[in-house]
């Protein structure tokens, strides 16, 4: 397959004030895209040619970084934009995917709290995730474009914690950011549809 | 820190050029008398020896002071949070540390790799800019020459270099105890220190450097970035790495 840029499934605009028109923009129109277009001309002539992204992400780890870093994003980001939405967060959740939070990581607030500390945690640019793995959910982070598919967990949440995601909005204030994201922009929906498709 | 109390530290700063021979850098600063945080927090913030307008166009006044102020700011801190339970880490030089990460107590490791680096770093980092740096001359000109393929070439390859640092990272050019130059990245806030290496200078790609002016385009700021360099502090950093003093 060859890499291509979804239009984001919201306006510019529909994330402020927690995150503005102009973060989008750039996030969106000039580092997805260049995660998108780095990924295509990296791709051709590999072994990876044709394969699907998940398999793209997973075989090229460790084994073809530049070709990982862009293809990871792509994947992270692909995600990204609909993890979020105008009006997000709050504390209705599906009610399977809130009795899973619960069970495996003690209840909506504790998960709220330790999402975004592992955000925090992560030094340097990044993400932090929610993610299944054995069936049970759990919170972790990564460097730069890695994700849990790769280290055999299927993310269900993830925040992008590199600075082009916060840094017109927030300056250095990542906690900010963060408490914003859970609170304001957290799709619940999308995260229980990538769950429905884990388990 | 407001403008007005760091006006208050360029006047009481001994100069750029005592840190870089002291051997202990952080002493050298924290036994200045203005200086609130003396006593028992041992790192210390080395204040601008410049406006933080001094940069501009190419490095805006709202970066640099949030690039010092908050995150150079925030290494520091941390670091002398840590010096509270770990005293020692404070007591030796920067280099001797940061130079036996392994002899750093684990639970605190990972920190101190993280944040004496960026102190280290950023460190370096305002010491090798300044206003009317002027032009690479003498021992350090001849080595470029030498060692980087002249002054144009060293500059097309460090800012590649600097690009290619996928994610946060910094670009640097290494100088070893014969002055031999060379051209290395480093993720994050690793310094080559860490290596037993030793930069003569290098650049921030952390995405904050550059972001309020450059957003996604970083090679416009490694280009414009060679207008900050102040090639008379870079000279004696030449001088200092090839006689061992080098503080940071
Ligand atoms: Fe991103
Ligand atoms: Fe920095």
């Amino acid at each position: 397959m060859t890499f291509t840029l979804p239009n984001l499934p919201y306006a510019y605009d529909a994330l402020a004030p927690h995150m503005s028109k102009e973060t989008l923009e750039f996030h969106h129109d000039k580092h997805h895209q260049a995660y998108v277009t780095n990924g295509n001309n990296l791709l051709k002539g590999t072994e990876f040619e044709g394969k699907s992204l998940e398999e793209i992400v997973k075989g090229s780890f460790g084994k073809n970084a530049a070709l990982f870093n862009n293809a990871g994003q792509h994947y992270n980001h692909l995600h990204f934009w609909n993890w979020m939405k105008p009006n997000g967060g709050g504390d209705k959740l599906p009610g399977r995917l809130e009795k899973k939070i619960t069970e495996d990581l003690g209840g909506l607030e504790k998960f709220k709290t330790d999402f975004a500390a592992a955000g925090v945690g992560q030094f340097g640019s990044g993400w932090a995730w929610l993610s299944v793995k054995n069936g049970k959910l759990e919170i972790s982070k990564t460097a730069n474009g890695e994700s849990p598919l790769v280290h055999g967990a299927t993310p269900i949440l993830g925040v992008d914690v590199w600075e082009h995601s916060y840094y017109i909005d927030y300056r250095n204030r990542r906690p900010d950011y963060l408490k914003a994201f859970v609170d304001h922009l957290v799709n619940w929906e999308y995260v229980d549809e990538q769950f429905g498709k884990a388990v | 820190m407001s403008s007005m109390s760091r006006r208050h530290l360029m006047l009481v700063a001994t100069g750029i050029a005592a840190a870089v021979v002291a051997p202990r850098l952080a002493f050298a600063q924290a036994a200045a008398p203005a200086t609130p945080t003396a006593g028992n927090a041992p790192f210390i913030l080395p204040p601008l020896t410049y406006p933080v307008t001094a940069f501009e166009p190419h490095i805006d006044a709202k970066t640099m002071e949030i690039h010092h102020d908050r995150h150079h700011a925030a290494y520091v801190a941390n670091m002398n949070n840590f010096a509270k339970d770990t005293p020692v880490i404070g007591e030796k030089p920067l280099v001797e540390v940061l130079g036996n990460l392994n002899s750093v107590p684990d639970a605190i490791r990972t920190g101190v790799r993280n944040n004496l680096g960026g102190h280290a770093n950023h460190t370096m980092f305002w010491q090798i800019m300044g206003p009317n740096g002027g032009k690479p001359e003498g021992d350090v000109l001849a080595a470029i020459d030498r060692d980087l393929g002249g002054l144009e070439k060293f500059q097309t390859d460090f800012n590649a270099a600097g690009g290619r640092q996928f994610g946060s990272g910094w670009v640097f050019v290494i100088v070893d105890k014969d002055g031999k130059l060379s051209i290395e990245t480093r993720p994050n806030q690793d310094n080559p220190i860490m290596d037993g290496k030793r930069a003569l200078m290098g650049n921030d790609v952390w995405e904050h450097a550059y972001y309020l002016t450059y957003q996604n385009r970083r090679a416009d700021y490694l280009k414009a970035w060679w207008n900050t360099v102040n090639w008379t502090k870079v000279g004696e950093r030449y001088a200092a790495a090839k006689a061992g003093t080098l503080a940071v």
